[in-house]
């Protein structure tokens, strides 16, 4: 029988297998941020061990940091200790940072594959549940806690138990107006929030083979809104051509040798999944959210389920909460439903395609007086590049204020917050109560269903734009 | 780690689905640099009116003077969202020692487990029937059967549990230490793959 492309990495990647019991993994890659690290830096302390592959770990800056003014001392002093902890942790273990003011600093997720430290074939763990972003290159990347950020620091392991296989084909063409984002919010909220939990999935079909890379990591984020283990996508030429020439990418011979075995990183046409997915890429339209969580998505042209017509009490339960807390009602559509804050940025859309995108859609108009826009790179490598393509400037046009590289207002940890009861589209990942500040009222959609808003000022069908 | 062989306690219920890790603790708790003091920030935002704990609400579970234990017990889709394990420090320090539910999250569990709280996987049909048990009611649960019963009814249900957390669990081992054990094979290992 065949194997699964999760299959080959995952097998020449285990150290040994423990008997009625998880998989010593074998990690080639371990990122790591201010938040979940310190912790497991004072685990190793206390143990009296070193980090046992200092040079596999790489180190930013990200959920903590302000998006304005970064060559300030952060204000707040808390995330200011945890930043400057990361900087003496980093230089203490011999780990490289790319922190505040480093060309390369930026959100985890982004700066990984944009300075070609995420390679096809690679085992990637980071302390962040997003981390299944990676896997659009063809690796096995998931999220991780702090107990285990301890455990790649002793060991360059984790213990894992392997997970089941699901493959999710998507054929055809996508309709106009319509982009990865939708396609992963469709899926989550066609089999939940829960409905990949224990699986890691595979994105297949000419679709998916049809999308840039920085589009596939979109899809790859948000495989942990479904529960999935992880997401990952057979590397093809798309990503060998992205990966060639960056920073941190092999070089010569060494780029030959590897590009050989990338190419057998595909899953076999007998490979047997445990679970398959079929979608039809023309029924899926643009996207959002009315929920709190990600599996709540409709059309968003389309409407909330009517309440009394869910069977399921606990899912009638959970809507219900959902909708009091959203302030939204039953079978409402969302169309022309004035929103007052729009964000741009996180780990699942602040690459430079997503801003290229939202660019080319904003370009010689002006957003609504109504609205606070915030574009956050996800990256200086990314704000570099929208500076060098003068896209800056269309933003300021728009009224739109750019930031600096970070989290920022996807999880509100630092002072980019949206005031309670408000409501904001977002291109980030989780619309869990309170996840963008106390009482902030989030709904997830595409950068380009963002953008309409944007300039309308209200939830808009972005095939009304184009 | 500590040890975990048996607990009987009376239970705290908050039936509700897809509870996220964002409420469980919320990511404006994340700046510590320190695994302690999490308890007391548990559910922040369900159990406090405009974050002050003056103003308790008053309908949230943890609140109710009726409910108490090393139990908690939730809705399926337990610790879904952020992988931060300051969501299992926190249950942890707030007292709790067991989660059961009808489903978790998969880094939940993991995160759990590293810190000695178990995770009680049980059928949709068991939970509701610990949800309909009164306030008085109590939960045991043993690890080495990997059971858990309701005391009052008798009724139980075996849970899953791979020997090797078993063995950590009942003994208070660490993965850690594992590992560090096995970092000769780790080296062999780099050696041949490389």
């Amino acid at each position: 029988m065949g194997k699964t492309l999760f299959d080959k990495i995952w097998d020449k990647h285990v150290v040994e297998k423990i008997p009625d019991g998880p998989s010593v993994l074998y990690i080639d890659k371990h990122l790591i941020h201010e938040v979940t690290s310190p912790q497991a830096f004072k685990g190793i302390e206390q143990r009296g061990v070193p980090l046992f592959r200092p040079k596999q770990t790489i180190a930013t800056a990200d959920h903590n940091v302000p998006t304005i003014n970064q060559h300030l001392p952060i204000r707040d002093e808390l995330s200011r200790m945890q930043v400057e902890q990361l900087i003496n942790n980093c230089s203490k273990h011999g780990v490289e940072l790319y922190g505040l003011g480093h060309p390369y600093q930026g959100i985890v997720h982004v700066i990984g594959p944009e300075l070609g430290i995420t390679q096809p074939g690679m085992t990637m763990v980071c302390g962040d549940s997003h981390t299944s972003t990676h896997g659009a290159f063809g690796t096995i990347a998931f999220g991780i806690g702090t107990s285990e950020v301890e455990m790649v620091f002793a060991s360059q392991c984790v213990l894992q138990t392997k997970p089941k296989t699901m493959r999710i084909n998507i054929e055809g063409e996508l309709q106009k107006g319509v982009v990865s984002k939708d396609i992963i919010l469709y899926i989550i909220a066609k089999i939940s929030a829960s409905g990949a939990t224990g699986f890691f999935v595979e994105y297949a079909g000419s679709t998916i083979r049809s999308l840039s890379m920085e589009a596939r990591m979109t899809i790859c984020n948000m495989s942990i809104e479904m529960g999935a283990r992880g997401g990952m996508i057979a590397p093809d030429e798309t990503t060998f051509e992205y990966v060639k020439g960056r920073p941190f990418a092999p070089k010569g011979n060494a780029w030959d040798k590897k590009l050989t075995e990338w190419k057998e990183l595909y899953s076999d046409a007998d490979a047997i999944f445990d679970s398959e997915i079929n979608i039809n890429a023309a029924e899926i339209p643009p996207m959002i959210t009315y929920g709190t969580n990600p599996g709540l998505g409709i059309a968003v042209n389309g409407h909330i389920p009517v309440l009394e017509h869910i069977s399921d009490e606990g899912e009638k339960k959970n809507i219900e909460k959902a909708l009091q807390y959203m302030g939204l009602n039953s079978g409402a559509s969302l169309i022309g439903m004035p929103v007052q804050h729009v964000f741009i940025g996180s780990c699942t859309n602040s690459r430079i395609e997503d801003l290229r995108e939202v660019a080319a859609l904003v370009k010689g108009r002006k957003k609504s007086d109504a609205v606070k826009v915030m574009i956050v790179p996800g990256s200086q490598q990314v704000a570099k590049q929208v500076h060098a393509e003068g896209l800056d400037r269309i933003f300021a046009e728009a009224g739109f204020q750019i930031r600096q590289a970070g989290c920022s207002a996807c999880l509100g940890m630092n002072e980019d917050k949206v005031p309670a009861g408000e409501y904001c589209i977002s291109t980030s990942n989780r619309n869990f109560e309170g996840r963008q500040g106390a009482g902030a009222r989030t709904l997830l959609a595409s950068p380009l269903t963002a953008a309409a808003a944007a300039i309308t000022g209200v939830v808009t069908d972005i095939r009304e734009l184009i | 780690m500590k040890a975990l062989q048996k607990i009987q306690s009376r239970f705290v219920p908050i039936p509700m689905e897809n509870i996220d890790t964002d409420q469980i603790i919320p990511a404006r708790f994340l700046k510590a640099t320190t695994r302690d003091g999490f308890g007391k920030n548990l559910f922040r935002d369900w159990r406090y009116e405009n974050d002050s704990e003056a103003n308790p609400k008053t309908d949230f579970a943890l609140n109710n003077p009726l409910y108490s234990g090393e139990i908690l017990v939730a809705g399926k889709n337990f610790g879904c969202g952020s992988s931060r394990e300051h969501a299992a420090w926190a249950i942890l320090d707030y007292g709790f020692n067991a989660v059961v539910s009808s489903f978790f999250a998969d880094i939940f569990k993991n995160n759990a487990l590293n810190n000695g709280v178990l995770p009680v996987t049980v059928s949709e049909s068991f939970l509701q029937k610990i949800f309909e048990q009164g306030n008085e009611a109590t939960l045991s649960i043993d690890v080495e059967s990997q059971t858990i019963r309701i005391d009052a009814t008798g009724e139980q249900e075996s849970f899953e549990l791979n020997s090797y957390k078993k063995t950590c669990l009942l003994n208070g081992y660490d993965d850690i230490d594992f590992l560090l054990s096995r970092r000769e094979a780790i080296t062999k290992f780099e050696k041949e793959s490389a």
